[in-house]
């Protein structure tokens, strides 16, 4: 009795935070638009019975029809990987100085990584959006040493949206990618060496595999939440940047067409679940292989 | 060729595959190879003994061109190979972990090296399938380094670091993670293949007992330097200093002063003493006056002949000491005020007055009841533990003056009918060449 009790416990979190609200958002991409509180119809207030045969896909063969959406989830594909590359360039090196610093410096190092964690996001979003403006400290900076004439629009670019992303998903980066390379015996480097390999050849051949899942799990980190990203692109992207956050948002509170808006949300569900899925199963072979 | 024993060391036409020549290491204030000059020849397994943190370490990761000598030079095939990275040299090294690629098939494994220096397909799947049949390990040939024992995991390691046919393979510690049983069996399985394929190996170790199964000459090293660099069979049987003795084997050490025993000794004089002028009495006036009236009527009138002991017989100048038959020569060892001196007989007499050390091993030490007829030493004791090791046991026998000495006997009967237990008086006793005397 106690070890099902046990056992359930996490059934019931999973029930309540995620079916439950999974099933309301689903059921309202399949209800109709309403001038009513709430805006939609129908509504269990219309008994069970009506409220399912009212049911229709009619919003997700909208979605298909209006190709703004089929550009906004492309876009956020695009920008979700481009941004997902560049966090990987960023943060491998700065994992690799890690896991190669002194015994003593890592635990400090660490510490920095995770250090912006302790102020509110969205402030330092904020804090970019002053760096980055047309006075803010980039250009001012820049116009001082001398290298440009005339202030640089970076504010309201995806360039802006791309620095945001790395800067704020950078630590889900280099841990998992630290952690993989801290695990690293030092030993097989110098196999590699003895073997006739060059530093450089090494490092393709044995230090790049064998941090491999940390990359992947990095990779996934970066990506699942930047596709559906929206305070970054809002507030540091420009007219032109279309995220399907962003479009979710417009939908929801704009519009306020919450079944057009759900719908949107459950396909970018569907889309992230294969990477979430790809994500679980990279997981699940490092652990078969550390046994 | 004839049965010629391997010793390229003893002979000066050699010219040596390895050769250390004043080399000094220093990590920042520690020195870790302190002025060593050594010589490694073709063909050699050359064992480096020693406590951890002797430098044996060092030495090897010199050779495989990780570490850079400080000052002195390393030759390897009469080149000088300071500043060669470790990718450019003919030199292998099977590492302490295995360091085996764990994202890699042991055939890929095993090939790895052979493709950073060749493209030819067809040739690194023959040499590989040669090391794979010389290691045994066709079978595992697609499996991961995770997927097969600790043994097995050695072997590939071994394949790998033999793949590319090095000059010269270094071994660190390559049997430190196998269990007592297949390490025995690995070592002659190294030997075998250090045979068969000619290659010189030189292993780091420090169990004495595989050094000196596996290698042609050991060399022992403390604190950097090289202490000794001999067979297996001299390292142990005349090691060169106490360290090298107490390092390898089980040794009781004793120290004492040494006196040279006479060459010839007691020599007994059978001559007829030859009196040159015979030395009556010449008594004083007082002196006969005494004779003549108060001695004389008692005791009898003096007589002026000379009297004289009859020479000495050849059958009766054998002296006390002697019975046991001691031959002459070597010195003897006085350690204790209340216990004879200990003769060794092969040592030196040129140690005559030195401070020296006798090195017992255990198992030249006998034990037992009575004392022994005829033992040049022999010394009373008390039984104060018994280490049992099933097919020897070892006795801790503690002498009056408080020394231990170790005693190993066979273990012929069965504990049961053993006849020297806890707390007995026995008596030890050894050869006058068992033991080796050291200066040092």
């Amino acid at each position: 009795m106690r070890r099902r009790l046990l056992i359930a416990v996490p059934y019931v979190w999973l029930l309540a935070l995620f079916l439950i609200p999974f099933a309301v958002v689903f059921k309202i991409s399949l209800s109709d638009i309403a001038l009513a509180i709430p805006p939609y119809t129908p509504t269990a207030k219309d008994g069970i019975w009506n409220m399912l045969t009212g049911l229709d896909f009619e919003n997700f063969v909208f979605l298909s029809e209006d190709d703004l959406y089929w550009k906004a989830y492309l876009s956020s594909l695009q920008i979700a990987f481009i941004s997902t590359l560049l966090t990987l360039c960023v943060g491998y090196p700065m994992a690799y100085a890690m896991a190669r610093a002194p015994e003593q410096w890592r635990p400090t190092l660490l510490m920095l990584v995770i250090l912006p964690f302790w102020t509110s996001f969205l402030i330092r979003v904020y804090a970019w959006v002053g760096i980055l403006s047309g006075e803010g400290f980039l250009n001012q900076f820049l116009l001082w040493i001398g290298v440009i004439s005339t202030p640089l629009t970076i504010l309201n670019t995806n360039t802006a949206v791309y620095i945001g992303i790395v800067y704020t998903y950078l630590p889900f980066m280099i841990l998992p990618i630290y952690s993989a390379l801290d695990r690293l015996d030092g030993s097989l480097i110098e196999a590699a060496e003895d073997l006739g390999c060059s530093r450089i050849k090494a490092f393709w051949l044995v230090t790049i595999p064998l941090s491999k899942n940390g990359i992947i799990a990095g990779c996934f980190l970066v990506f699942i939440p930047a596709l559906g990203e929206f305070v970054i692109p809002s507030l540091l992207g420009g007219s032109g940047t279309l995220m399907i956050g962003k479009v979710l948002f417009e939908e929801f509170f704009s519009n306020r067409d919450w079944p057009v808006a759900s719908a949107v949300a459950v396909i970018l569900l569907l889309i992230l679940i294969i990477p979430i899925v790809l994500f679980q199963r990279n997981e699940q072979r490092q652990a078969e292989a550390e046994k | 060729m004839a049965e010629t024993v391997f010793a390229p060391w003893d002979d000066p036409e050699q010219k040596p595959l390895i050769r250390f020549r004043n080399v000094t290491k220093r990590f920042g204030d520690f020195t870790a190879i302190d002025d060593l000059t050594l010589d490694i020849f073709e063909q050699e397994f050359f064992a480096l003994l020693g406590p951890s943190g002797c430098g044996k370490t060092t030495m090897m990761r010199m050779l495989a061109g990780f570490e850079n000598p400080t000052s002195g030079a390393i030759e390897l095939a009469g080149q000088d190979i300071a500043g060669i990275p470790p990718n450019k040299r003919a030199v292998n090294m099977m590492f302490q972990s295995y360091a085996l690629f764990p994202h890699l098939s042991i055939w890929d494994n095993i090939a790895f090296g052979l493709r950073r220096e060749s493209s030819d397909k067809a040739a690194i799947a023959s040499r590989v399938e040669e090391m794979l049949k010389l290691t045994r390990l066709e079978k595992f040939a697609r499996r991961k380094p995770h997927q097969i024992s600790g043994g097995q995991r050695q072997r590939v390691a071994l394949a790998r670091s033999l793949a590319k046919a090095p000059k010269l393979l270094l071994l660190d510690e390559p049997l430190g993670a196998l269990d007592a049983k297949l390490r025995e069996a690995t070592q002659f399985e190294l030997m075998d293949i250090q045979e068969k394929t000619g290659t010189t190996f030189v292993i780091v170790t420090h169990d004495q007992e595989e050094a000196m199964t596996v290698a042609s000459r050991v060399a022992v090293m403390d604190e950097g330097r090289v202490m000794q660099v001999a067979t297996p069979q001299r390292i142990y049987e005349a090691p060169n200093s106490s360290y090298v003795a107490d390092f390898i084997g089980d040794v009781t050490l004793i120290e004492g002063t040494a006196r040279a025993r006479a060459q010839a000794p007691e020599a007994p004089n059978t001559a007829v003493p030859q009196s040159s002028a015979p030395r009556g009495p010449s008594p004083n006036a007082l002196g006969v006056w005494l004779h003549d009236k108060v001695l004389a009527p008692v005791i009898g009138t003096r007589t002026d002949t000379q009297l004289q002991l009859p020479p000495p017989d050849k059958s009766d100048t054998t002296l006390s000491v002697l019975s046991r038959d001691i031959p002459e020569g070597g010195i003897d060892i006085a350690w204790s005020d209340s216990q004879p001196p200990l003769i060794a007989l092969d040592a030196d007499a040129a140690l005559d007055g030195a401070q020296v050390t006798l090195a017992l091993r255990p198992e030249k030490v006998s034990i037992s009841k009575t004392r022994p007829d005829g033992a040049v030493n022999a010394l009373k004791g008390t039984v104060i533990d018994i280490a049992y090791l099933g097919n020897l046991s070892t006795y801790h026998v503690e002498l009056a003056g408080g020394v231990m000495i170790k005693a190993q006997t066979a273990n012929t009967r069965r504990v049961s009918r053993r006849e020297i237990t806890w707390e007995d008086e026995v008596w030890v006793s050894w050869s006058g060449t068992a033991g080796v005397v050291l200066s040092t």
